[in-house]
């Protein structure tokens, strides 16, 4: 399979369960609400060192928002329900409570809830004041602004992490263009966050190390500076890859972004497509990138 | 209404849960107090329909009390004006008044929704006579004015009037939310603990100083973000709001002090 003369590779991506939650932060003006979504969102590319995998899904217009301001809607993804309250808890009380004029309210009507404006409520000292409408359960924590207004309770809901695909190009420039305008394109795409930077991993990882201490090791099969090195899976043409990692609220929004990824990516200079995968020893969901055009 | 009543009539029956599963027949031989006689609804009241959660009322049942009492469900739409107790006790359902509610509107409340085109009388979401606490969950709407003890010892429903307030507003509040665009009476808050009272002090024209207990302390003026998503509900309930009492700051009074004293007084203030 070709898409604009670019090799689609007959393989699949290898994607997890996971948890999943989203929150709103609204602020004064859409300059305060990214503050404080791109600091709730720092240090969350990989569950394996950062406890959880989060991004921006995308702005949300003030008469979208609860309370009528600017917003920004935000994922999050752990492995477990229990990380998911921690991680909640820590990131809104260390970087969305401290910033200027914001608010945080729950997104997602989840099954299941988790409490965070229930545990950030003390450090009201007493004087936190508890608010409920139409059954929703607002905290007001007195700060040194006013108030921080914040949610009893986010909910949360099973979601698909990991999926990926990695673009195989002749060079760094033509190789960072075409993931540019992937990632571009998949932020269109609602449900879904690319959690690395930019929404790129450059150092993608495979599950082995030849030391005994470490987990997981550089993708040496896609480096291409190692390619005589290694059973590479580098044509003699590729001189870069770099990567999209997904985590999405479903297995169809991560493959809707995928698909319309790949389909972004393939630009002249590109030489072929792949994923990752552990040869479906590991994830639940395999997701092949010949079906996603099908 | 077949004839116009002179003596009240109690009438817990008429709602939608107990009509749910009953026709026309059955409805009509439900039993009524009319003062102290026992009478059947068909003898006061022409029936039409049966087995069903919407219940409309037409004629003036402005002395028929206890409709829609604790009811769970359902909706109940009266073309008039409404007796006492009216929704006292429910849970859920809607109850719509095209006139005006007489006392005791939603007393004791614990969910669901009431809306009064016309004006209320007292103790709208009170808390009944040796209890302590009023509605506790729910939202009571009325588009008039309101008579006195509104909100007594509320605790955490919503409570919204149009017009203005009486007397002794939220009078022992424990928690809960009343927004009164109007004037609100004297000793509004008193013996308050928790909860939010609102005011817009809107008026004719001619200046009438807000007057509060002196056990009211002045705090600060503020942008209060959480009433922002009250305001948007209210609108999303049809009320129009201006958009500055949605943006605007507000001068923020605790109090009671000789009570607990982390209840709230909040006066919208124009031009801030």
């Amino acid at each position: 399979m070709h898409i604009n003369g670019v090799e689609i590779e007959d393989t699949f991506a290898e994607a997890f369960k996971m948890y999943s939650s989203r929150f709103i932060i609204s602020a004064v003006n859409q300059k305060w609400a990214t503050e404080a979504a791109s600091r709730v969102t720092g240090f969350a590319t990989s569950v394996i060192g950062c406890g959880c995998e989060a991004g921006i899904e995308g702005k949300v217009p003030a008469d979208e928002t609860p309370d009528g301001r600017p917003g920004v809607s935000v994922l999050i993804f752990t492995m477990g329900k229990k990380g998911m309250e921690e991680q909640l808890v820590n990131r809104v009380g260390q970087t969305v409570m401290t910033c200027p004029t914001t608010a945080c309210f729950n997104g997602l009507e989840g099954e299941e809830k988790v409490k965070v404006g229930g545990k950030l409520r003390y450090f009201g000292d007493g004087f936190q004041i508890s608010k409920l409408l139409d059954g929703r359960r607002l905290w007001r924590i007195p700060v040194m602004d006013g108030e921080f207004v914040v949610e009893d309770s986010f909910g949360i809901q099973p979601a698909v992490g990991g999926g990926n695909f990695l673009i195989l190009g002749k060079d760094l420039e033509v190789t960072l263009e075409a993931v540019e305008r992937a990632i571009e394109e998949m932020k269109g795409v609602k449900g879904v966050v690319m959690p690395f930077p930019g929404g790129i991993v450059r150092s993608g990882s495979k599950t082995s190390s030849k030391y005994k201490f470490l987990r997981a090791s550089t993708n040496t099969a896609f480096c291409p500076t190692i390619k005589r090195q290694v059973e590479s899976q580098l044509p003699e043409e590729v001189n870069c890859v770099l990567e999209i990692v997904i985590d999405g609220l479903d297995e169809g929004t991560v493959r809707e972004a995928m698909k319309v990824g790949i389909k972004a990516a393939c630009i002249r200079g590109i030489e072929r497509i792949s994923a990752g995968n552990y040869g479906g020893t590991l994830g639940q969901y395999q997701i092949y990138l010949h079906e996603l055009f099908r | 209404m077949k004839e116009p009543l002179a003596i009240p009539v109690e009438a817990e029956f008429i709602c939608p849960d107990v009509f749910a599963d009953k026709n026309c027949r059955e409805i009509e031989s439900l039993p009524l107090h009319h003062g102290n006689r026992e009478r059947r609804l068909g003898e006061l009241f022409e029936v039409h329909g049966e087995r069903s959660v919407r219940i409309m009322i037409e004629g003036d049942v402005s002395r028929v009390k206890k409709i829609g009492y604790g009811m769970t469900k359902g909706r109940i739409v009266i073309m008039g004006d409404a007796g006492m107790h009216l929704g006292a006790a429910m849970s859920d359902g809607e109850i719509i008044v095209e006139g005006n509610a007489s006392d005791w509107l939603g007393a004791e409340m614990k969910g669901g929704v009431i809306r009064i085109k016309g004006d209320a009388g007292n103790l709208v979401g009170a808390a009944y006579r040796g209890s302590n606490s009023g509605m506790n969950q729910g939202m009571i709407i009325i588009e008039g004015d309101s008579g006195n003890e509104v909100g007594e010892r509320m605790r955490k429903g919503t409570i919204t009037i149009m017009g203005r307030a009486g007397d002794f507003l939220g009078a022992g509040m424990t928690g809960g939310t009343i927004i009164v665009f109007g004037r609100i009476g004297m000793r509004s808050g008193a013996e308050m603990r928790r909860g939010t009272i609102v005011t817009f002090q809107e008026g004719d024209g001619t200046a009438v100083p807000l007057q509060l207990l002196p056990t009211f302390r002045y705090d600060c003026t503020y942008h209060p973000v959480f009433l922002r998503v009250y305001l948007k509900t209210l609108q999303r309930h049809g009320l129009e709001i201006k958009e500055e009492y949605v943006t605007g700051n507000y001068r923020r009074y605790n109090g009671d002090i000789v009570e607990l004293g982390k209840g709230e007084i909040l006066v919208y203030e124009p031009g801030a």
